[in-house]
C-alpha cells in the first residue's frame, strides 16, 4: 500500500514538477497537481495528520524556523511565520496540535519560491503548533512553539 | 461574490516579497448560529501563485485559517514588472483570480 502511495506520489511529483516547467500540456494542467487530501485535512492531532499524508514522524531541527506568540489574545487570527534554512525543500506543513483538526496548511514550492511563509491561523485553544520541512528526498524536519491562547477561535 | 484581492509585490535586493489579502469568510465548520446548529464548513483550499504565468507555489489550506486570509512569501529572483498572480478554490468550487505587477520597494 505504502509502495503505491509512494509512486503516485513520486508521480504526482513529477507531473507536477513537469507542469510548472511548461512540458505538460496544457489541458492536463489541471490533473497534474497535488490532490487535495481531505482526510489529513480532518484528522485529529499531528501524529495522525503525518500518518494521513503518508510520511514518517518528522525529527525536531534547528534548521526549521516557527515565528509565533508567546501568549495570542485573540485565537482567531494568530501570525506564524515557518521557515527553513534546509536546501532542497519541497514541501512545508504548518499544524496547530489541539485543533479539531491539526494540518493548518501544506505549502508545496518550486525552486522559485523561499520556504518561508507567513500565515494567520485560527486556534481553539493553547496548544504546540508545528512547522514542518520535507525536502525532495523525503526527509522531514519540524520545529515547535508552544502558543496560549486566551480568547479561542473556533466558535 | 468576493472582493479583490489586495496583493503587494516589492521587489529589494534579489528578492520580492508577496503579500496577499483574501476576501473569505473561511468558516471552520466548527462554529454554531445563533439556533445552535452548526455553520457548515466554507473556506478556501487551494492557493496558486504564479510568476508570469508559470505556477510557481501551490498551497493546500484546512479549515483553520483565519477569515480574510493573509499570506506572505518571497520569490527568489523575480524583477519589477514580472507579473505575479493568485487564484483560489474554495471548498464550495468558487473560484477567484487576481495579478499584481512587482514593484521597486
Amino acid at each position: 500500500m505504502t509502495h503505491r502511495r509512494r509512486f503516485l506520489d513520486h508521480s504526482a511529483r513529477v507531473a507536477a514538477l513537469l507542469a510548472s516547467a511548461g512540458l505538460w500540456p496544457i489541458a492536463a494542467r489541471a490533473q497534474a497537481a497535488v490532490a487535495y487530501s481531505t482526510v489529513a485535512f480532518a484528522a485529529h492531532g499531528s501524529a495522525a495528520a503525518y500518518k494521513a499524508l503518508g510520511m514518517a514522524q518528522p525529527t525536531e531541527s534547528t534548521d526549521v524556523q516557527l515565528q509565533a506568540p508567546d501568549i495570542a489574545e485573540n485565537g482567531a487570527a494568530v501570525s506564524v511565520t515557518m521557515s527553513t534554512t534546509l536546501p532542497g525543500v519541497k514541501r512545508m506543513l504548518l499544524l496547530v496540535e489541539n485543533n479539531p483538526a491539526a494540518l493548518s496548511a501544506i505549502a508545496d514550492v518550486s525552486d522559485a519560491v523561499e520556504p518561508s511563509f507567513n500565515l494567520r491561523i485560527k486556534m481553539g485553544e493553547s496548544s504546540n503548533v508545528y512547522a514542518v520541512a520535507i525536502t525532495g528526498d523525503g526527509r522531514a524536519l519540524f520545529a515547535r512553539r508552544d502558543v496560549k491562547v486566551t480568547l479561542g477561535g473556533c466558535g | 461574490m468576493s472582493e479583490a484581492m489586495r496583493i503587494r509585490a516589492q521587489a529589494a535586493g534579489g528578492k520580492t516579497t508577496v503579500r496577499v489579502l483574501m476576501s473569505h469568510e473561511m468558516e471552520s465548520g466548527q462554529r454554531k448560529d445563533a439556533a445552535g446548529a452548526s455553520v457548515p464548513a466554507w473556506h478556501i483550499r487551494e492557493v496558486v501563485a504564479a510568476l508570469n504565468g508559470m505556477p510557481v507555489l501551490t498551497m493546500h489550506w484546512g479549515p483553520a485559517i483565519s477569515k480574510n486570509p493573509f499570506l506572505q512569501f518571497n520569490l527568489k529572483s523575480a524583477k519589477v514588472g514580472d507579473r505575479i498572480s493568485i487564484s483560489w478554490v474554495d471548498t464550495k468550487g468558487d473560484r477567484r483570480s487576481d495579478e499584481a505587477v512587482v514593484a521597486a520597494a
